[in-house]
This record gives C-alpha cells, structure tokens and sequence, in this order.
C-alpha cells in the first residue's frame, strides 16, 4: 500500500531534491527499504555500518516515535505518512 | 550574530551551548539572520556533548517557518577545546546543515568556524565566516 515519507531538509538533495516520497510498503522497515532502493545514496545517511539506523535519524509514523511503536515492524496502512526527524549531536572530544 | 553565539558560549560554560542557525539558503553562500538558542540535552555529559532532541529540531523548522526563514544549520561550544569538528561531531553530523564551532576557553569566547560534512561522510569542508553589521 502506498504510504508517504516526508524527507527532511539535509536529505533532500539524496531523494532527488524532493520533500515527500511515496513507498509501496506494509511495514516501517519495508517503506525505508524501498525508499533507499529508489535513491541508494540516502542509506549512508540513514543506516550506520552495521546496518541499523543511525542513532539521530528518528523515524515516526503520523507522529509516532517508532520505537515506541514496533519498530522497524511498526506496521503501515494505505495514507499514513512516515516522518524521518533528525535529532542533533556532537561535542569537543572523540 | 557571532557575538549572541559567543555570549550563548560563554553563559552555559563550562558546558557546550547549542541552538540553532536560522537564515537563507543562497547559491554559494548563506546567511544566517537570527538564531534559536536551545537547551543541551546531554545532561550526562554537558561539558564535551550536545545534543538536540527531535522535537526540538521541528521546533527549530517550525520556528524558521513562522519568520519566513529556513533552518540552515547549528551552533554549539567547544568549551577549552578547539573549534574544529570532533571524530564525534563528524560521525553524527548531517549533510548539508552548516556547523558553526565557537572555542571557549577559561570561559572566554575564542575562534569561531563553520563546517558541512562532505557527501560521503568522511570529511568537513570549512565554511568562511563573514560578518555583516553590528548583530
């Protein structure tokens, strides 16, 4: 079912400069799978190394923290809308 | 504009500040017109760590919205380090954002830089600083 991702800001340049992608997709998990397999550069971005989700990008679907959820099996219906939310981090030493 | 970072810096020293950049987007250059300071949510390790929480950040956009700006990037303080990116501001750094870095040392603001990660992660470009008026 088609679900919409929103993309944010810093991202949009990897999602072919646009601010929303529509995704075939029953699960979380599934919608970004399809999402990174439509613009593979957005995986680096989203996924570190070992294959998780990159402690700052927050995902929520219609506003609802995914891992609050079921996570990446957080389920999706047709209309839902997908958010990925960065959070900000760093600081003076390694 | 500098100037609020650096009073920012130096008001929660010796912990990191943090907020957010907010301006325009131009071809080559931006401009950075007014700044949301925010609270670092790192309350286990304020002196070397900041953090930005996701509400804070639609926050940020929403507020950049409302004055007809974008949000083109974040400050934070590197209290008696240099401003230049740690291995863990660049592992956990978005693209396309620009970084601004204020050094404060012995509570004293010092350089002030600015940095966007390379699309590959593995480096930051630095960004000149150029300041416009009295802000």
């Amino acid at each position: 079912m088609a679900v919409k991702v929103i993309i944010p800001t810093p991202l949009r340049a990897y999602a072919g400069k646009q601010e929303s992608v529509e995704v075939q997709a029953a699960t979380v998990g599934e919608a970004l799978a399809a999402l990174t397999g439509k613009f593979a550069e957005l995986k680096k971005h989203l996924y570190a190394d070992d294959g998780r989700l990159r402690s700052f990008v927050n995902v929520y679907v219609n506003d609802e923290d995914i891992r609050y959820l079921q996570k990446d099996q957080t389920a999706v219906k047709a209309g839902d809308t997908i958010s990925i939310v960065p959070s900000i981090a760093g600081g003076a030493r390694d | 504009m500098v100037r609020r970072i650096h009073a920012h810096g130096v008001e929660t020293y010796p912990h990191e500040c943090c907020g957010a950049l907010l301006g325009h987007d131009g071809e080559g250059s931006r401009e950075v017109i007014d700044l949301l300071p925010l609270a670092n949510r790192r309350d286990d390790s304020p002196r070397n760590r900041f953090e930005v929480t996701p509400d804070d950040v639609r926050l940020a956009e929403k507020t950049a919205r409302e004055k007809k700006l974008e949000l083109i990037g974040w400050y934070h303080s590197h209290p008696d380090a240099p401003a230049r990116p740690s291995e863990y501001d660049r592992d956990h750094a978005w693209p396309w954002y620009s970084y601004i870095i204020v050094s404060v040392q012995k509570g004293e603001p010092r350089d002030t830089t600015s940095w966007r990660l390379h699309d590959d992660r593995a480096a930051y470009d630095a960004e000149e600083i150029e300041t416009v008026g009295h802000s």
